[in-house]
């Protein structure tokens, strides 16, 4: 606890401002590059529900409730198909794990001991979904610890409700997209997570498992499809930590 | 019953709601015992690494829509390209995404199109 941090880029005053402080810059700091590629993603999402069938009640809610693409994406085919509720919410629960480890890496970063109360972490909890994660993880470490659960609060708050807001308008507005622009918006994805994952890593670890990562995810889904990325996080985690670990301090 | 006007939103409140937020209230539950600074805490955030890592690879090898019709070397290529100038621009992520686009867009353009 006494351990001198690294200085932040902030003036002295910053541990002591209110809590609304840090919501407001947060949400101020979600006008950003990642919002719009976000919102790229899902206006094209938007046409994709459409075309699915999906009503504006239902494509709103299941964006809000859900709030992980690719999760919604697979309930949104699993509607339209007409599958049964207990394989649909398997399919989900499998496209979502990845959140589990997403967010037991970020709640040490914003958890003040015997401050926090846990209703706040399962309340910024809903946010943590690619886009909200990979900012947190690069810019959190930066901030007074006092003013990062607020500053994700107000971060994740006006991303999704802007989110929300520009899926529903494109539901009802983009006719349809000329295809290569539609294509060029779904590669905007990864390239943004790969330059914004490379950036936030803070070890060796990290860089390490995003390379082992990008190999493994595509051999595992040939593999193994429905269980990959959960082959893929494990195995290429582990192996990333190993390696790197054996990098540092040697075997064992 | 799956015809019922209700259906759809029963699907999305339990095969889409709690099969998804039941993942970050487990997150939030494991999460909370970790130190910053455990080698535990190392290992979990490298898991979760790898799993978005997975997921990105995903999006350009498999990707849905239009941009499946791309050539797949042309989808590492741009991606590759766009990781290339990012880090050869100090690390700006806008950089490297306009890259990538550019390097997608030219290419498909000289290969025909759609």
């Amino acid at each position: 606890m006494s351990q001198p941090q690294t200085p932040a880029v902030s003036s002295p005053e910053d541990p002591d401002l209110p809590g609304r402080v840090w919501f407001f810059r947060g949400a101020r700091a979600a006008i950003s590059i990642p919002a719009l590629i976000l919102t790229a993603a899902f206006v094209g999402y938007a046409g994709l529900a459409r075309e699915s069938g999906l009503s504006l009640t239902e494509t709103l809610l299941l964006t809000g409730l859900v709030w992980a693409l690719p999760s919604i994406v697979v309930l949104t085919g699993a509607i339209s198909s007409g599958m049964g509720i207990v394989p649909a919410a398997i399919a989900v629960a499998l496209a979502s794990v990845r959140l589990m480890p997403m967010t037991m890496a970020l709640i040490p970063l914003v958890k003040v001991e015997g401050k926090t109360r846990r209703w706040q972490l399962l309340y910024i909890s809903h946010f943590i979904a690619v886009t909200a994660w990979v900012h947190a993880m690069r810019n959190l470490p930066d901030l007074p610890r006092e003013g990062r659960l607020p500053f994700f609060a107000g971060f994740g708050t006006a991303l999704t409700s802007f989110v929300f807001c520009m899926t529903g308008v494109a539901y009802l507005v983009v006719e349809r997209m000329p295809p290569m622009v539609a294509g060029a918006l779904v590669l905007l994805t990864p390239v943004y997570f790969i330059c914004s994952l490379w950036s936030a890593a803070r070890l060796a670890a990290d860089k390490a498992a995003l390379l082992i990562g990008l190999v493994l995810g595509p051999f595992f889904y040939l593999l193994t499809p429905g269980l990959d990325l959960l082959w893929t996080g494990l195995v290429g985690g582990t192996l990333a930590y190993l390696i790197t670990r054996y990098m540092r301090r040697g075997l064992l | 019953m799956t015809d019922a006007w209700w259906w759809p939103y029963v699907m999305i409140i339990v095969a889409g709601w709690i099969a998804t937020d039941m993942w970050r209230w487990l997150g939030v539950l494991a999460g909370g015992g970790l130190r910053e600074d455990s080698e535990l805490l190392i290992w979990v955030r490298s898991v979760a690494t790898a799993l978005v890592a997975g997921v990105i690879a995903k999006l350009i090898l498999f990707p849905s829509g239009v941009l499946a019709e791309t050539p797949m070397w042309l989808r590492i290529f741009a991606a590759a390209c766009g990781f290339s100038a990012f880090l050869a621009a100090r690390q700006k992520v806008i950089i490297g995404v306009l890259t990538g686009e550019a390097v997608l867009i030219v290419g498909w353009l000289l290969l025909g199109g759609v």
